[in-house]
C-alpha cells in the first residue's frame, strides 16, 4: 500500500495531504489526551504502536506468488479507537519514507489516509457492528483486523486509479488493474493478520483485563476480576 | 494444556501456515505488490516527479533497516506484555493474600 515517492501527480499528492492532515493532528491530540487522562493504559498504547511497527516491516508471501505486508492497525483501532491510529500509523509511514525509501514524503498523505485513517475506521466500524450483533470479542477483533487490512489496500487501489485512469476503461478499469495487484495478494495476509490480532487480544485479556475494561473492550462485570472471586482458579490457568 | 492454550497454539499455527503454504507450494517470484503497482504506473508512461530524500545504498542495508524496524517493534511489544504480565501476577498475589490479613 506504499505509493512510492513521486508516484502521485503533484495535485493528487497535495490533495491527499490536505485530507489526511486534520485526522493526524486530531490523532496526535487524542494520544496526548489519552496518556494524560489514563496513564495506566499507556503500556497498551505502546503495545498497539509496536504491533503496527512490527507488522508493517514484514513482507509476507501470498498465494498469488507475490508478497506484501500487513498493516497491524486493527489492534489499536479496536483498543483505542481510530484517531489514535491516525498518528501511530503515520509515524510508521514517515519512518519508512525517510529511512527506507519505502513510500515517500510526497505520498505520505495518501498512504496515511489508506493505512492510518481509512483502515482503522473501517476496522473499528466492523468491530462495533459485530459486537452490536451479539458477536463475542474474538470474531469482532478478527473482522476488524481483516477488514482494516483489506480496506487499506482497496483505498490505495482507488487512489492510484483516480490518478492514473485507464485510457479506455477509465477510473473503473484502472481500479480493477490496481486492485488485482493489491487486494488479491492481500486476502490471505488479511486473514493471517486477523488471526494474529485475535491471538494478541486473547493474551491481553488474560494479563490486562482491568485496562481493557476501562477501554470498554471488555464489558464491566463480564469476567470482572475473577481473581477477587476465585483467586486459585485464575492463578492456576 | 488448557483449552485456551490449545486455541492460542492453533491460532499461531494457522498464521504460520498461511505464510508457509504459498512459499512451499506456489511458484512465483514473490515480488512486492508495492513494486508491481509502480511498474503498472510506469507502463502508462508516467515519470515520478520526486525522488526519495535518501535511499538505502543496497538491498542488504534495506533489509537490515526493515529488520531493525521489526526488532524495535517486537522488543517494545514484548516489554509491554512482560510488564503487564508481572503487574497482573503481583495484583493477583495481593488479592489472594488480602482475605488472610
Amino acid at each position: 500500500m506504499h505509493i512510492a515517492e513521486g508516484y502521485l501527480p503533484p495535485l493528487h499528492a497535495a490533495a491527499w495531504t490536505v485530507v489526511a492532515a486534520p485526522f493526524v493532528v486530531h490523532g496526535a491530540r487524542a494520544v496526548v489526551r489519552r496518556v494524560r487522562e489514563d496513564p495506566d493504559t499507556t503500556l497498551l498504547l505502546a503495545a498497539a504502536g509496536a504491533f503496527t511497527f512490527v507488522l508493517s516491516a514484514l513482507k509476507i508471501p501470498s498465494v498469488t506468488g507475490s508478497s506484501s505486508h500487513p498493516t497491524g492497525t486493527g489492534l489499536g483501532a479496536v483498543l483505542f479507537r481510530p484517531p489514535v491510529m491516525a498518528l501511530l500509523g503515520t509515524v510508521v509511514l514517515f519512518f519508512q519514507a525517510v529511512l527506507l525509501a519505502h513510500g515517500g514524503l510526497t505520498t505520505l498523505g495518501a498512504n496515511a489516509f489508506s493505512m492510518a485513517i481509512a483502515g482503522p475506521w473501517i476496522a473499528y466500524g466492523a468491530y462495533v457492528l459485530v459486537r452490536r450483533l451479539g458477536g463475542s470479542l474474538g470474531p469482532a477483533v478478527f473482522a476488524a483486523a481483516f477488514l482494516g487490512d483489506l480496506t487499506t489496500y482497496t483505498i490505495t487501489s482507488a487512489q492510484l486509479a483516480l490518478a492514473f485512469p485507464d485510457p479506455t476503461s477509465g477510473v473503473g478499469g484502472a481500479f480493477v488493474t490496481f486492485a488485482s495487484i493489491f487486494s488479491i495478494t492481500q486476502i490471505p495476509l488479511a486473514v493471517a493478520e486477523g488471526l494474529l490480532t485475535v491471538l494478541v487480544v486473547r493474551l491481553l485479556v488474560r494479563i490486562t483485563p482491568d485496562e481493557l475494561r476501562r477501554l470498554g473492550v471488555l464489558r464491566p462485570g463480564r469476567g470482572a476480576t475473577p481473581a477477587a472471586q476465585d483467586p486459585q482458579k485464575e492463578a492456576s490457568t | 494444556m488448557s483449552r485456551s492454550t490449545v486455541t492460542n497454539v492453533l491460532l499461531a499455527v494457522a498464521v504460520l501456515a498461511l505464510f508457509a503454504i504459498p512459499v512451499l507450494f506456489v511458484p512465483g517470484e514473490y515480488a512486492g505488490s508495492d513494486g508491481q503497482a509502480g511498474e503498472a504506473i510506469e507502463a502508462t508512461g508516467y515519470q515520478p516527479w520526486f525522488t526519495p530524500v535518501w535511499e538505502p545504498p543496497s538491498g542488504e542495508i534495506e533489509s537490515g533497516i526493515f529488520a531493525m524496524q521489526a526488532a524495535a517493534g517486537a522488543g517494545v511489544l514484548g516489554y509491554c506484555i512482560g510488564v503487564a504480565r508481572t503487574r497482573r501476577r503481583a495484583q493477583l498475589a495481593r488479592e489472594a493474600d488480602a482475605p488472610r490479613t
